[in-house]
């Protein structure tokens, strides 16, 4: 039974100590590529946060009840080993799934966050957060906690990037790290801060 | 030159994925504390791409043209499985250090990538040099990377002692943490538009970085499956607008 405080340490930890970007490294194609200005990323952002929540619920779900499900597992079928291959396929489903449905269902939602839901399925974040949950031993709640605290971090991230991005714009930077260099050495001095943040747990 | 060894010149040098196309940089960055995770990485990843090219330019015509992606990923993901197995059964200390970026392998921009871009329009044995040359740029990347941060952060070489074998030698440990990672790949980075700008001078251009780093999605090899495009459509209005 997973109480309050277990969930909100769950919350902390990947959202802040561990978090995603800066430490694991997950989903550094958006990090980097989409990070331009704020209004964009706070917009990629969202959508992660959508879809990682969405996702680790129907793959928990999934893994749950059919890969590990307890009457197969006694029967002496071990369908664990699927996971991988079942995760993205279910993951690239259902991405397209919501971005029909919001454009039909929920044309301003869809406005916002639409041009950035493809761009989600190939994230390895997304992914990651599946495949960390079963690793984890997470049950349901845990995983869509988890899976909500992550994307909350590359939220956080990917924002602060985009900030200080357009602060650099107008700096003077030597020739040779003007444009993916320096956003590498800023992530490098973020990535220092964060880890700040380890002794919190 | 040999068809079959061009190849291989051109996934090592040519068209190295690490240093010339930056591709795949989420396990660059997130395995390469030490060489030999590196290596071991670069292989595993090796072992996938050969036999993905192989059996997609074998189904390349079997293979719809509609549904290829899905078909692709249902490819790569089960050779990637495999390979999960096999690490965790002969090879526990390394599958150990790796965790979850072995399976991760499935999202790499390298592998579909090639797939898209080479193993779909070629014959068998020719995708084959192609995923051994580019998986052997791939793991010779990895390698190097690793081996940097692994001398500066821990003074060690392949885990045996080197530079801290000297007296009174100190570690500079934030190599081999999170943000040593950063740190390397960004020197690396503007090491290599130094490069470039020489070789374009010299009139021998290298071709153009094609992954998320080069922050042009349009080019990337998964933009059939991400329609990255629309992104960047959106990005240069926005620009424009401003």
């Amino acid at each position: 039974m997973s109480t309050l405080a277990s969930l909100l340490l769950i919350a902390v930890g990947s959202a802040i100590v561990n978090n995603v970007v800066l430490s694991q490294f997950l989903g550094i194609c958006p990090f980097l590529g989409v990070s331009k200005n704020t209004k964009t990323a706070a917009g990629m952002g969202g959508a992660v946060i959508f879809v990682i929540t969405v996702a680790s619920f129907v793959t928990g779900l999934i893994y749950k009840f059919i890969l590990a499900n307890p009457a197969l597992l006694a029967k002496g079928i071990d369908l664990t080993y699927l996971q991988t291959i079942v995760f993205i396929l279910v993951i690239a489903a259902l991405v397209q799934f919501v971005e029909m449905f919001l454009k039909k269902q929920m044309p301003p939602l869809y406005q916002s966050l639409g041009v950035y839901l493809p761009l989600i399925t190939t994230n390895c974040a997304v992914l990651g957060v599946a495949l960390n949950c079963v690793t984890y031993e997470y049950n349901l709640l845990e995983s869509v906690v988890y899976g909500f605290a992550t994307a909350v971090g590359f939220f956080i991230a990917i924002v602060l990037m985009a900030g200080i991005r357009e602060k650099i714009e107008y700096n003077d930077i030597p020739k040779p790290f003007q444009g993916t260099a320096i956003v590498l050495l800023t992530a490098c001095l973020m990535s220092i801060a964060f880890m700040g943040f380890s002794g919190m747990i | 030159m040999n068809k079959y060894v061009e190849r291989l010149y051109n996934g090592v040098i040519k068209e190295n994925p690490t240093f010339v196309l930056m591709l795949g940089m989420c396990p660059t960055l997130a395995v390469t504390s030490s060489a030999i995770n590196g290596l071991g990485m670069g292989l595993s990843t090796m072992v996938v791409l050969i036999c993905s090219n192989l059996l997609i330019s074998l189904f390349r015509k079997i293979i719809p043209n509609g549904v290829r992606i899905p078909a692709y990923i249902v490819i790569v993901a089960s050779l990637v499985t495999v390979v999960q197995l096999l690490m965790q059964a002969y090879m526990q200390d390394l599958s150990k250090a790796l965790g979850v970026y072995i399976p991760l392998i499935v999202v790499n921009c390298i592998i579909l990538g090639r797939a898209e871009s080479y193993a779909s329009k070629n014959g068998p044995i020719e995708s084959v040099f192609d995923g051994i040359g580019m998986g052997l740029g791939f793991t010779v990347g990895l390698t190097l990377i690793g081996l940097i941060r692994e001398i500066l952060g821990a003074g060690t070489f392949f885990n045996l002692p080197f530079l801290s074998a000297i007296e009174g030698f100190t570690p500079i440990t934030i190599f081999i943490m999170a943000p040593g990672a950063f740190l390397v790949l960004g020197f690396l980075v503007a090491g290599m538009n130094i490069i470039r700008k020489k070789m374009e001078e010299r009139g021998t251009p290298l071709a153009e970085p094609a992954g998320c780093l080069s922050g042009d999605c349009a080019h990337c090899g998964q933009s059939a499956m991400c329609t990255g495009k629309s992104q960047v459509e959106t990005k240069s209005a926005d620009t424009a607008a401003k």
